[in-house]
């Protein structure tokens, strides 16, 4: 694509989204408004539903896909090209879809022509909710040790066991999950990834509460579900691979996620000047100079991930810094909030009414989810094995020096 | 703003870096030690140095320097960190050419930064005078004396002190201790009458020295910018040297890091390398980590000197607190992951170490910085 071209689609696109995403959704988009494509799909105004429908019928959900599976066909300069308009004009998603990014791309690269067809265009126009059937009781960070077992049938899979953290599986309509597939080969060797309707009979869910209250995640139970034999996706015993590339997408659909939501960022100083305007005792001086110190790693922090940014552009390696963001981050926002709660002190002891404020009890909820964050995705000792292992070289245990 | 060398600076701080390998590896630090060379640095080298146009990096092509910035000085001191290699780039460079640059008039600025960027005179600032950095806090009185100012006082700690050729010291020619106005800047000739100076032996065995001024009588060609009005040059050039130390300390912790993950690989205790625990595994992936948030806060900080940012002097004060204490961890996990033979002297480490220590010390330490960057961005 010559520059001459982009620019043609870049005026294109501009014009298309001026005339079509609604005013109304020029904004970043509170958590309760957020659209979830799927069977139940609720909107919450005309607005939305309009936004919805528009970008479902130019295929733009998933504009890169190829029109056969109900994609938009854009190349990758096109692509790019409306994600930076999208972005210029502030537009709302116009639904978020765990499906389409994570799911949808593995299936275009390992799943059968016949899947690709039955199940890629229903989900290129928003109508089925995919949740993830990865984690189990028995199976967090060590997440090859998996117990939930499909048992061959002949020309289906039984499916027995429980899946674990699975965010919205009381909102979804389909499920893609591991499960074992043989019980005699080593760990990584027997995983399968099928496909499964969260509706089929023997499919049980309960919400799980937080420390932090409700939330969205759910634990999943399967008793005797069958699932058809197409709905094996990659080889069997192969789904290892898979979910690998599907973790991958994961961390892009992450940043995806984050990009579109509110920020919740929680600017530290201006709130310990609220709560120790001028600190006098020792306590108080210390207490502030905490506070300080953590301003100060958040700004080298900020920093970093700017530095990330100019280096990839410069064309270094930045593998290095990558494998930091997360632990980095994570590790800066539970510290932060203990500053946070002591520079509050009872008022940050709050779980719901008067004569806590809204904010402080939000703080104080935001405090309980910062351990979440820590686990999440990688726990900060998995991240830290990644480092040891990756970027350091270091050995593994038993294996010897690496070279 | 950018937060990346330059090719330009990576092409400087490479070949520093290779030359320094070559001509300034650590053992000749320990050769300079153990004969207790009063300098603390090869003369020789420094020639080499000036040859190779490292003294005229930051100044101006009028001066007849290279207009390269406190990002190439910034380059440059990564290598000498590096490498552990003692010179008085930071000393007269850095801060005494810094003040020069800012507080000389067009006379003083001419007679004198040709010179020092020629490496034929060579420079010192004289600032604190407690056992902790605070330049605020200075006392050492400048009385007006006809025309010209008796000076009488003692510095300490100023480095690269020792066989200069002269000493720019600050001094107060009003105002208390801990106020900002009343702070003045002199040159004081190395020859001038009343002056005592007192090699300091320190642990990373540099040239430092306490200066005592007894009724010093200095003319007023001998102050530099306006009565009075001393602080902020002068913070400016400390600001430099803050972040060259920084960068010092950055070079030396990469080093010292590489050293250390070296020996986690190699050194082999119950029949494995010790490197494959986790436990040590962690430790060192920690390092890696501190270690990148403090090289994005130094790089900030020289980009923004060059640039003249209004958050410059906030952004050095986040770098030299940030590598400071990444620096004090660096060090010491080097140590102890070693185990016996880190504390041997006959291993490098503990030059680094000691090193590291001097150079977190000088021109305020981690808690300094601190301080002042809460100070700098309260709302």
């Amino acid at each position: 694509m010559n520059d001459n071209d982009k620019e043609a689609f870049r005026q294109q696109v501009r014009e298309w989204l001026e005339a079509n995403c609604p005013p109304s959704l020029r904004t970043p988009t509170p958590e309760d408004e957020m659209v979830w494509g799927g069977s139940r799909v609720e909107f919450k105004t005309e607005d939305q539903r309009l936004w919805f429908e528009r970008m479902r019928d130019r295929g733009w959900f998933c504009p890169d896909w190829p029109r056969e599976y109900g994609g938009g066909g854009l190349s990758p300069d096109e692509t790019t090209i409306l994600e930076g308009e999208l972005r210029r004009l502030g537009c709302r998603p116009a639904q978020i879809n765990l499906g389409i990014w994570m799911l949808g791309p593995v299936l275009l690269e390992f799943g059968s022509e016949e899947q690709k067809r039955r199940l890629l265009p229903p989900m290129a126009r928003g109508e089925v909710r995919w949740c993830q059937g990865f984690s189990e009781p028995g199976a967090g960070s060590d997440l090859a040790n998996i117990g939930t077992t499909a048992r061959d049938a002949g020309d289906h899979f039984v499916v027995d066991g429980t899946k674990i953290w699975t965010s919205y599986g009381d909102k979804s309509d389909w499920m893609y999950a591991l499960v074992r597939t043989d019980r005699e080969a080593s760990k990584h060797r027997g995983i399968s990834l099928v496909v499964l309707d969260m509706h089929a009979p023997g499919v049980s869910v309960a919400p799980i509460d937080l420390i932090s209250g409700k939330s969205s995640f759910c634990q999943v139970f399967f008793d005797g579900v069958e699932v058809p034999k197409e709905n094996l996706i990659g080889p069997l015993n192969g789904g290892w691979a898979l979910a690998k590339a599907l973790l991958q997408h994961e961390r892009s659909a992450m940043s995806k996620f984050g990009e579109f939501s509110l920020p919740t960022h929680v600017d530290l100083m201006p709130l310990i000047r609220d709560y120790l305007p001028e600190a006098q005792t020792p306590a108080e001086v210390a207490l502030e100079a905490r506070a300080n110190a953590c301003a100060m790693e958040e700004a080298a922090y900020g920093l970093t991930v700017q530095r990330m940014t100019d280096e990839a552009r410069a064309g270094l390696d930045v593998s290095g810094l990558a494998a930091i963001m997360k632990l980095v981050h994570t590790e800066q926002e539970r510290v932060k909030f203990e500053v946070l709660l002591d520079a509050m002190g009872y008022r940050a002891l709050g779980w719901a009414g008067a004569p806590f404020t809204d904010r402080e009890q939000a703080i104080t909820k935001a405090w309980l989810n910062s351990f979440t964050q820590t686990i999440a995705g990688g726990s900060s000792e998995v991240q830290l094995n990644v480092i040891a292992k990756r970027v350091l070289g270091l050995p593994d245990a038993g294996k010897g020096a690496s070279s | 703003m950018s937060l990346v060398y330059s090719e330009e600076q990576r092409l400087l701080a490479d070949t520093a870096r290779d030359f320094l390998a070559d001509h300034s590896p650590v053992s000749a630090q320990r050769a300079l030690r153990d004969r207790g060379d009063a300098l603390g640095f090869s003369p020789e080298l420094w020639a080499s140095m000036v040859e190779l146009g490292w003294s005229a990096i930051p100044f101006s092509e009028a001066h007849g320097g290279l207009e390269f910035g406190v990002t190439g000085l910034g380059a440059v001191c990564e290598a000498l960190g590096h490498h552990l290699s003692p010179s008085p780039m930071v000393s007269s460079v850095a801060l005494a050419g810094a003040v020069l640059e800012r507080a000389g008039s067009a006379d003083q600025r001419n007679d004198w930064l040709p010179l020092l960027i020629q490496g034929e005179t060579r420079l010192a600032l004289a600032v604190d005078e407690g056992a902790r950095h605070d330049p605020c806090r200075l006392a050492l009185s400048a009385r007006r004396e006809g025309e010209g100012y008796r000076l009488t006082g003692e510095k300490v700690m100023v480095l690269d002190g020792q066989g200069a050729d002269g000493w720019i010291v600050a001094a107060r020619t009003s105002g208390a201790p801990g106020e900002s106005a009343g702070v003045s800047l002199f040159l004081v000739p190395a020859d001038t009458p009343g002056v005592t100076l007192t090699r300091l032996s320190l642990i990373d065995a540099r040239n430092a020295a306490n200066l005592r001024l007894d009724d010093v009588t200095l003319d007023a060609g001998c102050r530099l910018g306006e009565e009075g009005e001393g602080l902020a040059p002068l913070e400016a050039a400390l600001d430099r040297g803050r972040v060259c130390l920084a960068a010092e300390m950055l070079g030396a912790c990469e080093a010292l890091f590489a050293m250390t993950l070296e020996y986690l690989k190699t050194r082999v205790q119950f029949d494995v390398p010790i490197g494959s625990f986790q436990a040590l595994q962690h430790r060192a992936a920690w390092l890696h980590v501190e270690l990148a948030l403090a090289r994005s806060t130094l790089m900030a900080a020289l980009d923004a000197l060059d640039h003249d940012a209004d958050d410059a002097p906030a952004l050095v004060s986040l770098a030299k607190w940030k590598v400071g204490t990444m620096a004090d961890r660096v060090g010491n996990e080097a140590v102890q992951l070693h185990g016996g033979i880190g504390v041997t002297d006959e291993l490098d480490v503990g030059l680094y170490l000691k090193r590291l220590r001097v150079a977190q010390a000088s021109l305020g330490d981690a808690d300094y910085h601190a301080r002042r960057y809460a100070e700098l961005t309260r709302p």
